[in-house]
């Protein structure tokens, strides 16, 4: 399959001035004025297959509004090359902005006073999108996102969910092929993320729609995305299966004990010293926790180790949660290969 | 050619959800208007005529001076500078249509707006209380217009050149601001620039601001005559023609440059 979006040796680096001090300084400023030179996106290169939904994770600050800003043609690289659809973005900008939808999600781009069908009426008109078309595509679309009732309203009379619903619904008016999504379900409750995400999963499936998404929730990216891209202070630390990147973290589990009567760790590292565990103490002393590696024959051990010798009230075996992976990989900055 | 005509109408909505903002506005020009008919009268005395004006030209140059800046005149500087200060650009740049032609056009349609909800019925209001004298002679409300269009042309890429500038300055307030006063004073809206001596007036007849309001406003006074009517119409063109170069100009380097801030 074709690649919709490519990217190679791509570099963004901000200049930033500073001032001196004082009015000596100020008067210096007037003829060579110091700057800084911050490297937003350093040298990354991938590329996206027609139809992938790609999450595209990171720290704040990792670059990745950056990115996705060079990718729409938004701003210019300081060096590298961008094809997205055929195109450099910011060559054949209004060309090329036809092909593409943007929604960002801490900005609005509907017209703040005016009803959000006037909006939609009017970005008709600005994509040329013929009558037809219109009804058949936004009928469906304003369904499912069940924005119908919202459509006589202005902008500015909605709550962050109705708008951002309505947001989206603007990106696809002209249903474009690719769609571009930085936090897209930022400060949303969790049925309105639920109904985006269905939403998105679905416009994927029926039109084929290439997805590239920023967010810091990762069930988004757990529900919706096979593959991450994850950058870490402008670099690509990761680029692979969703799947992988979780079996290579995730090696062990975690079974979490609640005990009848007190018990110490000395107590329980001597019942289980046949295994190799980790033992931590949850909440209380009465809570202690195994960490294991996933095997069947040193979970069951220890729990029968256990069990035979204390009594329990209660006991749990958890996974370890992708946020806690991804916390991990941040807090190392780089990904185990396994 | 759709896309333009949508984006006035929708200005055109966008402010007549306001309007109420502009029944305020009607009575400050007004008063405007009047404070500078008594004026004028008290400058004129016994006078017939000074500079060629008499005094009833002189309150109909006043009056459609005023009335004609609520056409031309346009916030669009300060809307790009804001766009660009709180990084609204990036959504504009991710539409498929140049940023700043539909600029203009957001501005042609709050000027149609104020021409039908404000100048038409402050003129009516004008002309009821001070002796405003309002052509019969349908060749001069035609080349009027065609004047204004143009007065709206000038004045817009001058806004246009004044928002680019915050690409480069960031805080560019100082600027719209002094560019507000120069034109008021050069563009002969204040004072007819036959009133200002003689070297003052070379100079401006070298400036784009004449076209702004001085033209309009002595056409519409019949103070220009025949041929003087049709030279007046080629300055403005032509410095509607020239403008287009600076302001292209600075918007491929200050597209060169863009940073969007935030997100
Ligand atoms: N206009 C600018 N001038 C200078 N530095 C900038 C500018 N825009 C971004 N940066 C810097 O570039 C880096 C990347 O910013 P970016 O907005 O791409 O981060 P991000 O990954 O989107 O973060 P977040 O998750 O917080 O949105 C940051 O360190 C930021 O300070
Ligand atoms: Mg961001």
């Amino acid at each position: 399959m074709e690649n919709i979006i490519e990217v190679q040796n791509l570099k963004k680096a901000f200049k930033s001035y500073s001032s001196r001090q004082g009015l000596k300084g100020a008067f210096r400023d007037l003829f060579t004025r110091n700057y800084t030179i911050k490297t937003a996106v350093d040298d990354i290169s991938f590329s996206i297959k027609r139809g992938e939904m790609v999450g595209y994770i990171g720290e704040n600050g990792a670059g990745k509004s950056t990115s996705i800003k060079m990718l729409t043609g938004i701003l210019t690289p300081t060096d590298g090359k961008i094809v997205v659809n055929g195109m450099n973005p910011h060559k054949e900008r209004e060309k090329f902005v036809k092909t593409i939808g943007v929604v960002f999600g801490q900005r609005s781009q509907l017209w703040w006073d005016i009803a959000v069908q006037e909006s939609f009426r009017l970005l008709k008109k600005i994509y040329n999108v013929p009558d037809e078309q219109y009804e058949e595509h936004m009928k469906d679309v304003i369904d499912t996102l069940d924005i119908g009732p919202l459509l006589d309203k202005p902008v500015r009379k909605l709550s962050l969910g109705q708008r951002m619903r309505c947001e989206l619904a603007a990106a696809l008016i002209h249903n474009p092929p690719l769609l571009f999504l930085d936090e897209p379900t930022i400060g949303l409750d969790v049925l309105v993320k639920l109904k985006i995400r269905e939403f998105l999963k679905r416009i994927n499936e029926k039109y084929g729609t290439t997805i590239l998404l920023t967010t810091h929730d990762l069930s988004d990216i757990e529900a919706l995305c096979e593959r991450v891209v994850m950058l870490d202070e402008g670099k690509i630390i990761y680029d692979g299966p969703l799947k992988e990147l979780r079996e290579n973290w995730a090696e062990g589990k975690q079974i979490q004990f609640q005990f009848s009567e007190k018990a110490t760790l000395e107590e329980l590292q001597n019942l289980t010293k046949d295994h190799l565990v980790v033992w931590e103490q949850g909440e209380s002393d009465l809570i202690w926790v195994a960490s294991v590696d996933s095997d069947e024959t040193v979970i069951s051990g220890v729990i029968g180790k256990v069990t035979a010798v204390k009594k329990i009230a209660d006991l749990k075996i958890l996974e370890i949660s992708t946020e806690e992976i991804i916390r991990n990989i941040y807090v190392e900055g780089a990904v185990r290969h396994g | 050619m759709g896309k333009y005509m949508e984006m006035i109408r929708i200005r055109f909505l966008m402010m007549l959800a306001y309007r109420t903002n502009y029944y305020s506005g009607i009575l400050i020009y007004s008063i405007n208007i009047g404070a500078y008919y008594f004026l004028w009268s008290a400058i004129y005395g016994g006078k017939e005529n000074i500079q060629g004006l008499s005094i009833t030209q002189m309150t109909t140059y006043i009056a459609v001076a005023w009335m004609a800046r609520a056409f031309y005149f346009n916030n669009i500087d300060r809307e790009i500078a804001m766009e660009i200060k709180e990084g609204k650009v990036a959504v504009e740049m991710v539409r498929p249509y140049p940023y700043l032609n539909m600029k203009m056009m957001q501005g042609l349609g709050e000027g149609i707006f104020r021409l039908l909800f404000f100048s038409v019925p402050g003129m009516v209001i004008v002309s009821l209380v001070f002796p405003v004298e309002l052509s019969v002679n349908l060749e001069t409300w035609v080349f009027f217009f065609v004047s204004i269009l143009f007065s709206f042309i000038i004045n817009t890429q001058i806004n246009l050149l004044a928002g680019i500038a915050t690409f480069f300055l960031f805080n560019n307030d100082g600027l719209i601001r002094a560019k507000r006063v120069v034109i008021d004073l050069f563009s002969g809206l204040i004072l007819p620039l036959s009133f200002y001596p003689m070297w003052a007036q070379n100079i401006m007849s070298y400036l784009p601001f004449q076209g702004i309001s001085y033209i309009p406003s002595m056409i519409f006074t019949e103070g220009f005559k025949g041929s003087q009517v049709f030279e007046a119409l080629i300055n403005q063109a032509v410095w509607s023609a020239i403008l287009i170069i600076p302001v292209y100009g600075l918007w491929v380097l200050a597209k060169r440059q863009l940073v969007v801030q935030g997100g």
